[in-house]
């Protein structure tokens, strides 16, 4: 199966790949997938007063897919308030990426990985935590 | 040197051309049928056939007439499997084979429990090996087959066949051999090996895809199998189908080049993967699969830590490599291989399969082993579990979001 080509580009040029302080109460922090299954994403929001997302970055172990998928969501992220960033949805990836049919779990993954990321932030900071994440493959 | 180079060779191998220039005359002037007794036309097919069951032959040490042609390896394990079981009903059910065999052999033995007959699936040693005392202990009355691979497609372990073959005379049972990997590789005799039954294919010894063959022994003792495809009655009666004729003479010709060269290529093809193994277990957590001693020379199974397969293989982009991941399978599951030699899932899921042929250069293997070093790196900066690996922690303590 070949990938699409923006696959290809989010793989061969991952964008913020990185680490945030997970110990800094701006910082949320979603880690999601297990090594067992062969995918392991984290990604992080860092989140101004406004509850707007002023940075995000991440690190994947997976699949080319799940790479890309996680790229593009840091990309995505930049910018979104917390509550816009809660709605973006997995068939986004899917459909931005071009995924195939196969490769639907891991934009689950990082749609997991968004929610996971920015209900850390919450709960930090004193808010409850929203519905959590969509499914596990 | 051209790009993508070739390293799945294990998967099938590229056809010689010299094996390419003996087939062509039979899609044409030769297209006779092999069974046509009574012109011209399929005595020419015949006489290519006769003469391919002989370099056949000749590679593994048998007869022409143990020689039973087919479409492949996998059905070639089929006719032996159920074709022994059917045969030999009055004598036994029971059939032991081993964890790591072929899907072919896998389910062709489940086949035989669907139809009331009892497997033993072996389990093999964290080296690939089966234990020739858990054989033994396994063998009874009821045995009639033993089937055990003679190398392993994934990591090239090597089983100890004279040994297995020597325990299944031992008890009266027949020994088959599933050689796909190794005839025309290493050297294979039925007779010095004990092997009773032998599958193999022409399409990974430089031949062509789509035929293969079954060794079917008849004498000491005269082996016989249920055929599984009915009709004319070709192949004594065992394999009916009008001969593929142009196949079989690839398959004969391959078996021919590899008898006069397979010495030399072992020799070139191991110095070749030894150099690629040193290489590559330069680097930091990676980890040879399987026997090193028992292997395939042209093989090398190694898995680099927090990296996945599937992800590893995209950044290799001009080598074409496999890997037991399952994110390169439409299931979830790693390598049922990997698996059985205890290999926990995040290390076979990191495995790449390097696998070396006749056509393979120095050159090629020097810019694998730099494009591969470059893609681990690349993607262990990309990954969590390295970064936490650098940091002491401790994953096997981490609680991981279940599946
Ligand atoms: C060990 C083994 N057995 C059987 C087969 C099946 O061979 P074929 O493709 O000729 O059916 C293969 C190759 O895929 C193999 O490696
Ligand atoms: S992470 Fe396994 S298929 Fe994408």
């Amino acid at each position: 199966m070949a990938y699409s080509e923006k696959v290809i580009d989010h793989y061969t040029h991952p964008r913020n790949v990185g680490t945030l302080d997970k110990s800094s109460s701006k910082v949320g922090t979603g880690l999601v997938g297990a090594p067992e299954c062969g995918d392991v994403m984290r990604l992080q929001i860092e989140v101004d007063d406004k509850h707007m997302i002023t940075d995000a970055k991440f690190k994947t172990f997976g699949c080319g897919s799940a790479i890309a998928s996680s790229s593009l969501a840091t990309e995505w992220l930049k910018g979104k308030s917390i509550d816009d960033a809660m709605k973006i949805d997995n068939m986004d990836i899917v459909e931005e990426l071009a995924l195939p049919p196969v490769k639907i779990h891991c934009s689950v993954l990082a749609e997991d990985a968004i929610k996971a990321a920015i209900n850390d932030y919450r709960v930090k900071n004193g808010m409850e935590a929203l519905e959590s994440a969509k499914s596990h493959h | 040197m051209n790009l993508p180079i070739y390293l799945d060779n294990n998967a099938t191998t590229p056809m010689d051309p010299r094996v390419l220039e003996a087939m062509l005359p039979y899609f044409n002037a030769k297209f006779g049928n092999a069974a046509s007794r009574n012109h011209a036309f399929g005595w020419a097919a015949e006489e290519g056939v006769d003469y391919a069951r002989e370099q056949v032959a000749k590679l593994i040490g048998a007869n022409e007439k143990e020689i039973i042609f087919t479409s492949g390896a996998t059905e070639s394990d089929n006719l032996a499997i159920k074709g022994v079981f059917e045969m030999y009903k009055e004598k036994g059910n029971h059939i032991i084979t081993c964890v790591t065999e072929h899907k072919a052999v896998l389910d062709a033995c489940k086949h035989i429990e669907k139809l009331g007959g009892s497997v033993t699936y072996l389990p093999v040693k964290s080296d690939g090996l089966i234990d020739l005392a858990e054989l033994e202990a396994a063998m009874t009355e009821k045995t009639i087959l033993v089937s055990i691979m003679h190398a392993n497609n994934e990591i090239g372990v090597i089983q100890p066949i004279k040994e297995i073959s020597a325990i299944a005379h031992k008890y009266g049972a027949l020994y088959m051999s599933d050689s796909t990997q190794t005839v025309g590789k290493i050297p294979v005799d039925v007779n010095a090996d004990g092997i009773d039954l032998m599958a193999f294919t022409a399409h990974k010894m430089y031949g062509p895809k789509g035929v293969g063959a079954l060794y079917v022994r008849r004498k000491n003792p005269r082996v016989k199998v249920t055929a599984q495809m009915d009709g004319g009655g070709h192949e004594r009666g065992m394999r009916s189908g009008t001969l593929n004729v142009p196949g079989i003479v690839g398959l004969g010709k391959a078996c021919e080049l590899c008898r006069l060269e397979m010495g030399e290529d072992a020799k070139r093809l191991s110095k070749l993967r030894d150099k690629l193994q040193v290489s590559l277990t330069e680097l930091e957590e990676s980890y040879v699969n399987g026997n090193v001693e028992h292997r395939l020379p042209h093989v090398a199974n190694i898995s680099f830590k927090y990296v996945e397969g599937e992800g590893l293989m995209m950044a290799m982009k001009d080598l074409a490599v496999s890997s037991g991941s399952a994110c390169t399978s439409a299931s979830l599951e790693p390598s049922y291989v990997l698996k059985s030699l205890g290999l926990s899932d995040d290390l076979a899921h990191s495995s790449i399969r390097f696998g070396l042929g006749r056509f393979t250069t120095e050159e090629e293997v020097d810019f694998a082993i730099k494009q591969t070093k470059h893609a681990v790196n690349h993607l262990r900066d990309l990954s969590p579990l390295w970064e936490m690996f650098k940091e002491g922690i401790d994953l096997d303590k981490i609680e991981w979001a279940e599946h």
